[in-house]
C-alpha cells in the first residue's frame, strides 16, 4: 500500500497538467496510466493552439505547465492565426510531431520531483464516508491518498463508429472500466452522451504536393511558452486543397451508410467541428470546402487532413479523398471514424471541478464534456491545482472571469453545463481585452508563484520582466509635445499639445516603434513584452470603462450560495427556476446569474432570499 | 419562511371604503381568524370582522385570492372595509396580533410581485409611477410602461444586436475557415438603424415631468406681486402675500393639475442687490437655485432682464399688478395680468397648458425615467463609438457594452443598489 497526496488517474493532456502541477506544488503526487509509453499522446489532429485555445495553452505556461513547452519541442509549424486583428483575438498555433511533443511531456514529466508514475489499471475509487480515500489498481494494489483526480477521457462508455462497422472503444481495459464507471454511476451523477469525430490518415508520399497551394511555418520567431525564443525543429509547411462537387456527390449518395445520418448516433457533435458528411448536408449551397494537409511529425509520412472528420464507411471516404486536387491517387493510412462516449454533466462540479457528490473526487478534461488537448490541459492544471492546495492546506489562485480563460471554461461549464462538446472561442470571454494570449504571465504569474505552482527558473524570469515593465512604463509617463512628433515625420495633429508617450499610443497611426527616439536604449529590446504594454496603452479607455462593471460582479461574487442553497424553500422560485439552479449549483450570486435561463425576478428572489439567511439585513431596511 | 404581511392599500382614512391587503403563506389563517371561515376563492362576499376579543370590526366585503396567479404571487387576502379611521386601525391592530404577521415596508408589495415573477423590472418601475401618479397623463403614460411595452421593445433591441453581434463573433473566431470571413455586407447599417431606434427613444420627454410636474417658477424683484400670483395659480392661499418687501423667504412649491397637467408652481424670494439680513440671503440663493431648474419661468422684473441661457428652457416677460395705477407697465409682455381681479390669469393658464402639453409625454406613450434613460443613453453612445471604430475588437466590445444595457434595462443584471433605488420609491401598502 501506498500513500500520496494527490492520485491522478488518465495520463493524457489533463492528466498530465494535473500531476505536474500537484507535484510542483510540493503534493505528492501519482500519475497512474495504463501505459507510461502512451503518456502525452496526442490523439486526434496533431496540432496544439488555435483561436481561444491558444489563449488556454499560454495560461497553463503562466502557471509553469507542461504543454506549452512541449509543444515548441515538437513544433514543426507555427502559425499566428488572426494576425491582422488586434492580439486579443490571435490565436497562437502549432503543429507538433507527435513522437516529439509525447517525448517531451514524458521528458518534463521525469524530471519532475515528488510524482510518481505507476503503470496500470485504475479499477475502483476507495471510498470513506462517502470520501474519497483512494484507489484500487486491477492487479489489487491499494493506493491511498484523500485526493483522486480522474483525467479518463472518453473510457465511459466509449463506441466507434465507421459506416456500418461498430467498436466498443476506449483506451483503458473495458472490466476495469466497468467497474469505477459504475461506483460513479451509483453516485448518481447526472451523465450524458456527447460524439466527436476524427478524420482519415493520409499516406504522405502519396499526395502530388506540387499541384497545391503551400502554407509556410511564419517567419516570425514567437513561441508557445514564454521562457522559450528559439524554433527547435525544422520547419515544415502545410498544404490547402478542397472539396469540390464531386467530392460532395459521393458524400451525398452514401448519406444513408454514415451513422450521423442512419440514426445510429444520437448524441450532440460539436457545431464548430462539424464532419464533413454534415458540412454537405446543412450548406448545402456551398460548391467547396477548405481541407489543410498536416503533416503529423518529421519522420513519418502520415498526414492529417483537417476539415473532413468522418464516419462515413472506409470505401467511401477513399472515394470522396480521390476527388480532391492533390489526393486523386492518395492512400489512406486508417480511415476516420466517430466516437460517441458518455461523459459527466459538468453542473456536478465545484469550480474547483470536485464532484459535489464525492468530495476529494475531481475531474478534468473530455469526462466533463469539453474538447480539445488545451481544453483539457487547462482543466488538469485547475482540478491538480485544487486537490493539491486542499491536501496541503494553501489558498490556490484565485481565478474568475477577468483574469483567465480557465475560468471563463470552467464556470460556463460548471454553470450551463454541456449540449455540445465544449471548445474554448474568444466570444465566451466577456472581457477579452484584458485576457490577451500575450499577457498571460502577467496576468497569472503573480498568481501561480503566490500558490507556489511556479518553479525557480520562471519565477527569476518573471521578477527580471517585471522590472523591464516597469522601467518601460514608466517611460511611457513622459511627455511629448506634437510638434516634436511633427518634426520626426510622425502624421499628429499640431493642435493636440504636449501628452505622455502612452497617451500618443492610443492614437492611430502611432504605434511603440514610431516612438523608439524618445525612448532609452534597451527599453523595448523584449519585443512581447514591448507589445503587451503598447496594447495595454491603446486599450486603456475600454479597460477603465470595463473596471466598474467588475467592481459590480465581484460585489455579487462576494455573496455566497454554497452548495446546499435551499433553492426549494426560496420564494418566488418557479420550480423549473428552482431545478436549474438545483443542477448548476451557482456558488455565488454572480454565478447565479450566469445559470442559463435565469428570469431577474428569480435572481432578486435569491438575493433577497441569500441576504435573510446570512442575516446581514434585509434589503428594504 | 416568507413573512406575512399587511398594509392599508388604499388612501389615507377618513375615506367610503378602505382596503386592507394581506400577502403571504398566512393570509389564508388571516381571513380564517377574522371572518370564521374561507370564502369561495376569487368572490367577493360580505362577511362580518371580529377581533380576537370577539368584538365585530366591521361588516365588510373580503376577497380570498390563493397564490400565485394573485399580484404578488403569493396567498392574498383583501378587506374592503367602511372607511373610517377607527375601523381601518381595529383591523390593523387585530392582524398586527397574529404572530406570523407584520407590517408591511415601503415597496414591499411590489418587490414580491418582481421577486415571484409577476412582474418585470420596467413593469416595476412603470408601477411606481403609475401608484405616485396624480394626473391622468400620468396615469396613461405609467400604463402603458406597466404593460411591458418598453420590456418588449428593449428585447426587441437586444435580440437585433445579438444577431449583429454573433455576425462579428463569428469572424472573430473562425476567419481561418473560409466560410465566414468577412462581415455582413449591412452590417454598419444595421447598427446605425438600432442607434436611430434608441435616439428616437431618447428623444421622448422623460418620466420626471410627468411624476414631478412641468416647474414653473415666478421670480422677480421684491414686492412685484409674485406671492399672490403664485396664489391665484394654486388656487390656495399658500403662499403670505403683503406689500411689504422680502415677505418670502423660502421657495415655496405646490403641485397643481391644470387640464390634467402636473405643474409644480414654485413662488421665490424677490431678487435684489443689497441685501442685509442674512435669512433673505439665503432666500435669494435658494431662489437662484430655483430658477436653474425650472422649465418655465414666469419673469415679473423689468423687461427683457429675466434669467436666460444656462438655467430655464425660457422665461416669459409678465405684467403683472396691472390693477394697480403707477407700477412700470411693460412693452411687450407675453402676458398682462391682475391676479387680484383675475383679469389675464384664463389666458395665462391657457398658454401654460399648451407649452406644458408639447414638453410632456403623449398620452399612451411610455415615457423613461432617469435610469432607464442613462443606461439608453450608454448604449446610444457605444453603438456610436462602434460605427467609427475599425479594429472590429473594439467595435464587439462596444456592442458587448451595449448589450449589458439593454440587459440592465430588462434588470437583468440585478444589483441591490437598483433594487433598493426602485423599491424605496414604493408608498406602503402597494
Amino acid at each position: 500500500m501506498q500513500a500520496f497526496d494527490v492520485i491522478i488517474v488518465g495520463g493524457g493532456h489533463a492528466g498530465v497538467e494535473a500531476a505536474a502541477v500537484a507535484a510542483r506544488m510540493g503534493a505528492r503526487a501519482a500519475l497512474v496510466t495504463f501505459d507510461p509509453a502512451q503518456t502525452g499522446a496526442m490523439s486526434c489532429n496533431p496540432a496544439i493552439g488555435g483561436l481561444g485555445k491558444g489563449h488556454l495553452v499560454r495560461e497553463v505556461d503562466a502557471f509553469d505547465g507542461v504543454i506549452a513547452r512541449a509543444a515548441d519541442a515538437g513544433a514543426i509549424h507555427y502559425r499566428m492565426l488572426n494576425r491582422s486583428k488586434g492580439s486579443a483575438v490571435q490565436g497562437p498555433r502549432v503543429q507538433a510531431d507527435r513522437k516529439r511533443f509525447k517525448a517531451a511531456v514524458q521528458a518534463i514529466l521525469a524530471q519532475q520531483a515528488g510524482l510518481t508514475q505507476i503503470a496500470g489499471e485504475a479499477a475502483a475509487l476507495r471510498l470513506d464516508g462517502g470520501r474519497v480515500a483512494g484507489i484500487d489498481l486491477a492487479d489489487g494494489t491499494a493506493l491511498i491518498a484523500p485526493t483522486v483526480v480522474l483525467c479518463t477521457g472518453t473510457f465511459l462508455g466509449g463506441t466507434l463508429f465507421r459506416g456500418e462497422e461498430r467498436l466498443t472503444g476506449g483506451r483503458i481495459g473495458e472490466a476495469s472500466a466497468q467497474v469505477l464507471a459504475a461506483q460513479l454511476r451509483g453516485a448518481e451523477l447526472p451523465m450524458a452522451r456527447l460524439k466527436t469525430g476524427t478524420p482519415p490518415r493520409l499516406d504522405g508520399r502519396t499526395i502530388n504536393w506540387a499541384q497545391l497551394e503551400e502554407q509556410a511555418s511564419d517567419s516570425e520567431q514567437w513561441s508557445m511558452s514564454a521562457m522559450n525564443s528559439a524554433r527547435a525543429l525544422p520547419q515544415v509547411f502545410c498544404a490547402i486543397t478542397r472539396t469540390n462537387p464531386a467530392s460532395h456527390d459521393v458524400i451525398r449518395a452514401n448519406l444513408h451508410r454514415s451513422p450521423l445520418f442512419s440514426g445510429a448516433i444520437d448524441a450532440r457533435g460539436p457545431r464548430y467541428c462539424p464532419s464533413i458528411e454534415d458540412k454537405i448536408h446543412r450548406f448545402a449551397d456551398r460548391d467547396g470546402h477548405q481541407v489543410f494537409l498536416e503533416p503529423e511529425g518529421l519522420d513519418t509520412h502520415l498526414v492529417y487532413p483537417n476539415g473532413i472528420s468522418t464516419s462515413l464507411p472506409a470505401d467511401v471516404q477513399l472515394a470522396m479523398l480521390r476527388t480532391m486536387a492533390g489526393l486523386e491517387a492518395v492512400d489512406m493510412a486508417v480511415p476516420g471514424y466517430a466516437v460517441e462516449y458518455d461523459h459527466i454533466d459538468p453542473r456536478a462540479l465545484r469550480p474547483s471541478l470536485e464532484l459535489r457528490a464525492i468530495p476529494g473526487l475531481y475531474c478534468a478534461g473530455q469526462i466533463n464534456g469539453t474538447t480539445g488537448y488545451e481544453e483539457a490541459a487547462a482543466q488538469g492544471l485547475v482540478a491538480g491545482m485544487h486537490a493539491a492546495a486542499a491536501v496541503l492546506g494553501r489558498a490556490p489562485a484565485a481565478l474568475d472571469r477577468a483574469n483567465s480563460y480557465m475560468a471563463v471554461m470552467v464556470d460556463d461549464l460548471t454553470l450551463h453545463g454541456v449540449s455540445e462538446p465544449y471548445r474554448m472561442l474568444t466570444a465566451r470571454a466577456e472581457y477579452r481585452l484584458r485576457l490577451r494570449a500575450n499577457n498571460a504571465s502577467t496576468r497569472l504569474t503573480p498568481l501561480g508563484i503566490a500558490a507556489g505552482m511556479v518553479g525557480p527558473g520562471r519565477s527569476d524570469w518573471f521578477a527580471r520582466r517585471a522590472e523591464s515593465r516597469e522601467a518601460l512604463e514608466t517611460a511611457l509617463e513622459g511627455e511629448i509635445g506634437a510638434a516634436e512628433l511633427a518634426r520626426a515625420g510622425l502624421s499628429v495633429r499640431l493642435d493636440t499639445g504636449k501628452l505622455a508617450l502612452r497617451e500618443w499610443l492610443r492614437f492611430g497611426g502611432i504605434d511603440l516603434a514610431a516612438l523608439e527616439p524618445w525612448l532609452a536604449e534597451g527599453l523595448t529590446s523584449d519585443a512581447d513584452l514591448a507589445a503587451e504594454v503598447a496594447e495595454d496603452a491603446a486599450y486603456a479607455p475600454y479597460l477603465a470603462r470595463q473596471d466598474s462593471e467588475l467592481r459590480e460582479l465581484r460585489a455579487s461574487e462576494a455573496l455566497l450560495l454554497g452548495d446546499h442553497f435551499p433553492y426549494a424553500d426560496t420564494p418566488g422560485l418557479s420550480n423549473e427556476m428552482v431545478e436549474r439552479l438545483h443542477r448548476a449549483s451557482p456558488a455565488t450570486l454572480a454565478a447565479a446569474g450566469r445559470v442559463p435561463g435565469i428570469t431577474p425576478a428569480a435572481l432578486a428572489a435569491l438575493l433577497v432570499h441569500a441576504r435573510r439567511r446570512s442575516g446581514s439585513g434585509n434589503l428594504a431596511a | 419562511m416568507t413573512e406575512t404581511i399587511f398594509a392599508l392599500s388604499s388612501g389615507l382614512p377618513p375615506a367610503a371604503i378602505a382596503v386592507v391587503r394581506v400577502s403571504g403563506p398566512h393570509a389564508g389563517d388571516a381571513m380564517r381568524e377574522l371572518a370564521g371561515h374561507l370564502p369561495e376563492p376569487r368572490r367577493a362576499s360580505a362577511v362580518a370582522l371580529f377581533d380576537p376579543e370577539g368584538e365585530v370590526i366591521d361588516r365588510a366585503l373580503v376577497l380570498w385570492l390563493p397564490g400565485p396567479k394573485t399580484v404578488t404571487g403569493e396567498d392574498v387576502a383583501e378587506f374592503h372595509l367602511h372607511g373610517g379611521r377607527a375601523v381601518v386601525s381595529a383591523l390593523e391592530a387585530a392582524l398586527s396580533t397574529m404572530p406570523s404577521l407584520r407590517r408591511a415596508e415601503p415597496g414591499e408589495f411590489t418587490r414580491r410581485a418582481f421577486s415571484n415573477g409577476r412582474i418585470d423590472l420596467a413593469e416595476a418601475e412603470g408601477l411606481a409611477d403609475l401608484l405616485s401618479a396624480e394626473t391622468e397623463l400620468q396615469r396613461r403614460s405609467a400604463m402603458t410602461m406597466a404593460g411591458g411595452a418598453f420590456s418588449q421593445q428593449v428585447e426587441a433591441w437586444r435580440t437585433n444586436l445579438l444577431i449583429t453581434s454573433a455576425s462579428l463573433e463569428a469572424v472573430l473566431d473562425f476567419s481561418d475557415e473560409d466560410d465566414v470571413t468577412l462581415l455582413p455586407a449591412d452590417f454598419a447599417q444595421r447598427l446605425e438603424l438600432l442607434r436611430g431606434d434608441l435616439a428616437a427613444w431618447l428623444a421622448r420627454p422623460r418620466a420626471e415631468l410627468l411624476r414631478e410636474g412641468y416647474r414653473v417658477v415666478i421670480a422677480g424683484p421684491p414686492n412685484t406681486g409674485k406671492s399672490t400670483l403664485f396664489n391665484a395659480l394654486v388656487e390656495s392661499e399658500a403662499a403670505i402675500a403683503t406689500p411689504i418687501p422680502g415677505t418670502t423667504r423660502d421657495v415655496l412649491t405646490r403641485p397643481v393639475a391644470l387640464a390634467g397637467l402636473p405643474f409644480l408652481f414654485a413662488d421665490t424670494a424677490g431678487l435684489h442687490d443689497h441685501v442685509e439680513d442674512e435669512v433673505e440671503a439665503i432666500g435669494i440663493e435658494r431662489a437662484l437655485e430655483a430658477l436653474d431648474r425650472a422649465d418655465l419661468v414666469l419673469w415679473l422684473g423689468p423687461e427683457g432682464q429675466g434669467p436666460a441661457g444656462t438655467g430655464p428652457a425660457h422665461s416669459w416677460d409678465i405684467a403683472s399688478q396691472i390693477d394697480r395705477s403707477g407700477t412700470a407697465l411693460k412693452k411687450n409682455p407675453r402676458h398682462a395680468i391682475s391676479a387680484v381681479t383675475g383679469e389675464g390669469m384664463d389666458a395665462l393658464r391657457e398658454d401654460l397648458v399648451v407649452t406644458a402639453s408639447t414638453a410632456m409625454p403623449l398620452p399612451g406613450d411610455a415615457a423613461l425615467n432617469e435610469r432607464q434613460h442613462q443606461l439608453l443613453t450608454r448604449a446610444a453612445h457605444v453603438l456610436g463609438e462602434a460605427r467609427h471604430e475599425s479594429d472590429p475588437l473594439l467595435i464587439a466590445e462596444n456592442l458587448r457594452v451595449a448589450r449589458t444595457m439593454f440587459d440592465g434595462l430588462l434588470g437583468r443584471t440585478t444589483t441591490e443598489d437598483m433594487l433598493n433605488a426602485l423599491f424605496g420609491r414604493f408608498c406602503i401598502g402597494k
